[in-house]
């Protein structure tokens, strides 16, 4: 009725969410340094978003890296810039799309997975046995999961940069007749530390915030199956979009130091 | 003196899941020791007030102590200390399915007390053994167990760190009558060898009288009766009459529209 009204309890109901949701955050990351940890629970998520992630990560980098050298060699065609295609690619790849596909494509397996797998158990009560087990549920499943994620997203990046280069580097020497050594030593001479540091740093923080997501929205799903398809859906969109939007700020940070 | 505090004390609960009331100033003593079987119709909260009790429902209003410690108004973190004395087994099990049954029965022990894994895990196989499992069960995972093996498993979960205070939701529902009376032999041994003070939910009126020194019956949210459970069957209360009976009619009416 009332559209100001509307809009301002709108505004409040998002404010209020995102309050829960970085104080969970909080809670989970609290939970690395106030035992007890939980080892098992810890190299079982290590397991399953890094070493798993790892086919898919390979993929996407790969044909990521070879499409791009083509679009840089046809660009930089125009203005007589096709030779800087190893300094363009390395850049873009490591700064840019190692850290951000990679992020899409685990959030897409593991903060799907993670909503999913602790929704299933909330609304089947699980969670709530897990307390009267003398166990904390947060520190079993939320802690253990969101550093897990932290820790294998800059090693899936660093995975991400190398594979990606390759793909552009196959397409420079097999289809655009440049030499091996020269896109290999001008890449070299090229990057810096910084470059893949900011894109390893991203990696982390893309890591964090999306298993943050996946715990948040599990972890409170309400309301049995239909419960937990909607906590999916939300963790992987809400992940996504957080992922981008944490990527403009980083980029715009690292730039200005 | 301490020999007067109930184990259990709830005053004046209440709880409201989205405007409707499920308990309305429910009020429970009960002493060390002794065995509760709560009945009530399907629906009335007897879920939700062991739920409040265990701490993982909020009440809305009213008192809860343990030991005459009150356990709503404390931190998250000591009341699940208090709490970590109750055993419950949950009406759906509610067993770890990434786990395997073993790993289930030892989950306290392992993961509660830090105990080394083979100690818990020979710790769960007598439990298993218990609830007449055999050891080899204890290799499955969850999802492959049928519904009363489920249901077993999550006694032995239940009883496997020997607590003071035991929650039973409905332990033998779906078992058959001899698994049932099996279970039932075993509720009561446990609690009366760990002493422990046990409340049960149950439907099953046999199963009742096996394991309650006492009955209440729960309509409305609130206790409406409550006596020994050898009286159950001539209380001379029309509604507890009606439901030990099975009737369709009399005081107690089956809301069939939507509340
Ligand atoms: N988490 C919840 N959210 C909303 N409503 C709930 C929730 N838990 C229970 N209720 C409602 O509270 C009421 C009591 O539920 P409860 O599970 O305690 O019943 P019960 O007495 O255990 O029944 P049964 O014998 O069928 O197990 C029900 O009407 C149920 O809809
Ligand atoms: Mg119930």
């Amino acid at each position: 009725m009332n559209v100001f009204a509307a809009t301002g309890r709108g505004t409040l109901a998002v404010v209020r969410e995102v309050g829960r949701i970085a104080q969970f955050a909080a809670r989970g990351a609290v939970g690395w340094a106030a035992g007890p940890f939980y080892w098992r629970a810890f190299l079982n998520a290590l397991m399953r978003i890094g070493f798993n992630s790892l086919p898919v990560i390979g993929l996407t980098a790969i044909f990521t890296g070879a499409a791009l050298a083509l679009n840089i060699y046809e660009g930089g065609a125009r203005f007589n810039a096709e030779t800087f295609l190893p300094q363009i690619l390395g850049v873009s790849i490591v700064r840019e799309l190692g850290p951000v596909l990679a992020a899409l494509m685990v959030s897409g397996r593991s903060a799907s997975a993670m909503a999913a797998e602790l929704g299933a158990m909330r609304v089947s009560d699980q969670i709530d046995a897990m307390s009267t087990l003398a166990v904390d549920p947060f520190k079993y499943l939320v802690s253990p999961r969101m550093l897990a994620a932290t820790i294998a997203l800059p090693v899936l990046v660093l995975v991400a940069d190398i594979i990606g280069v390759y793909g552009g580097y196959l397409v420079a020497v097999h289809a655009l007749d440049f030499s091996g050594t020269v896109f290999i030593r001008n890449l070299w001479e090229f990057l810096t530390n910084d470059d893949i540091v900011s894109g390893l740093i991203k990696a982390a923080v893309f890591g964090f915030l999306l298993s943050a997501m996946g715990c948040y929205y599990g972890y409170n799903s309400r309301g049995g199956a239909q419960g937990v398809g909607a906590a999916t859906r939300s963790a992987v969109v809400g992940s996504a979009v957080l992922i981008l939007a944490a990527n403009y700020l980083l980029t715009s940070l690292f730039i200005r130091v | 003196m301490p020999g007067d505090t109930p184990k259990i004390s709830i005053r004046g609960l209440e709880k409201a899941f989205n405007g409707k009331p499920v308990l309305r100033g429910l009020d429970l003593d009960l002493a060390p020791g002794r065995s509760l079987v709560v009945i009530g119709m399907s629906g009335t909260g007897k879920s939700v007030l062991l739920k409040c009790v265990l701490g993982v429902i909020q009440p809305d209003r009213g008192r809860i102590a343990i030991d005459g410690v009150d356990i709503v108004r404390l931190s998250e973190s000591r009341r699940a200390r208090m709490t970590r004395q109750i055993g419950m087994l949950f009406q759906g099990a509610a067993l770890f399915d990434s786990l395997k049954v073993w790993e289930n029965v030892a989950f306290r022990l392992i993961y509660g007390e830090r105990r080394p894994r083979r100690e818990a895990r020979q710790t769960a196989v007598d439990c298993l053994a218990q609830v007449g499992l055999a050891p080899e069960v204890g290799e499955l995972s969850p999802a492959e167990l049928s519904g009363g093996m489920q249901k077993r498993v999550a006694l032995a979960r239940a009883i496997a760190a020997e607590p003071s205070i035991l929650f039973f939701d409905e332990p033998t529902t779906g078992l058959d009558p001899i698994t049932a009376d099996v279970i039932n032999s075993l509720i009561s041994d446990r609690t009366r060898a760990l002493g422990a003070t046990a409340i049960s939910i149950t439907h099953d009126l046999v199963s009742a009288r096996k394991i309650a020194d006492e009955i209440a019956m729960l309509h409305q949210g609130q206790i409406i009766w409550r006596g020994p459970a050898s009286e159950i069957m001539n209380t001379g209360n029309p509604m507890v009459d009606q439901f030990v009976h099975g009737r369709a009619d009399g005081p107690i009416h089956m809301t069939m529209r939507r509340a």
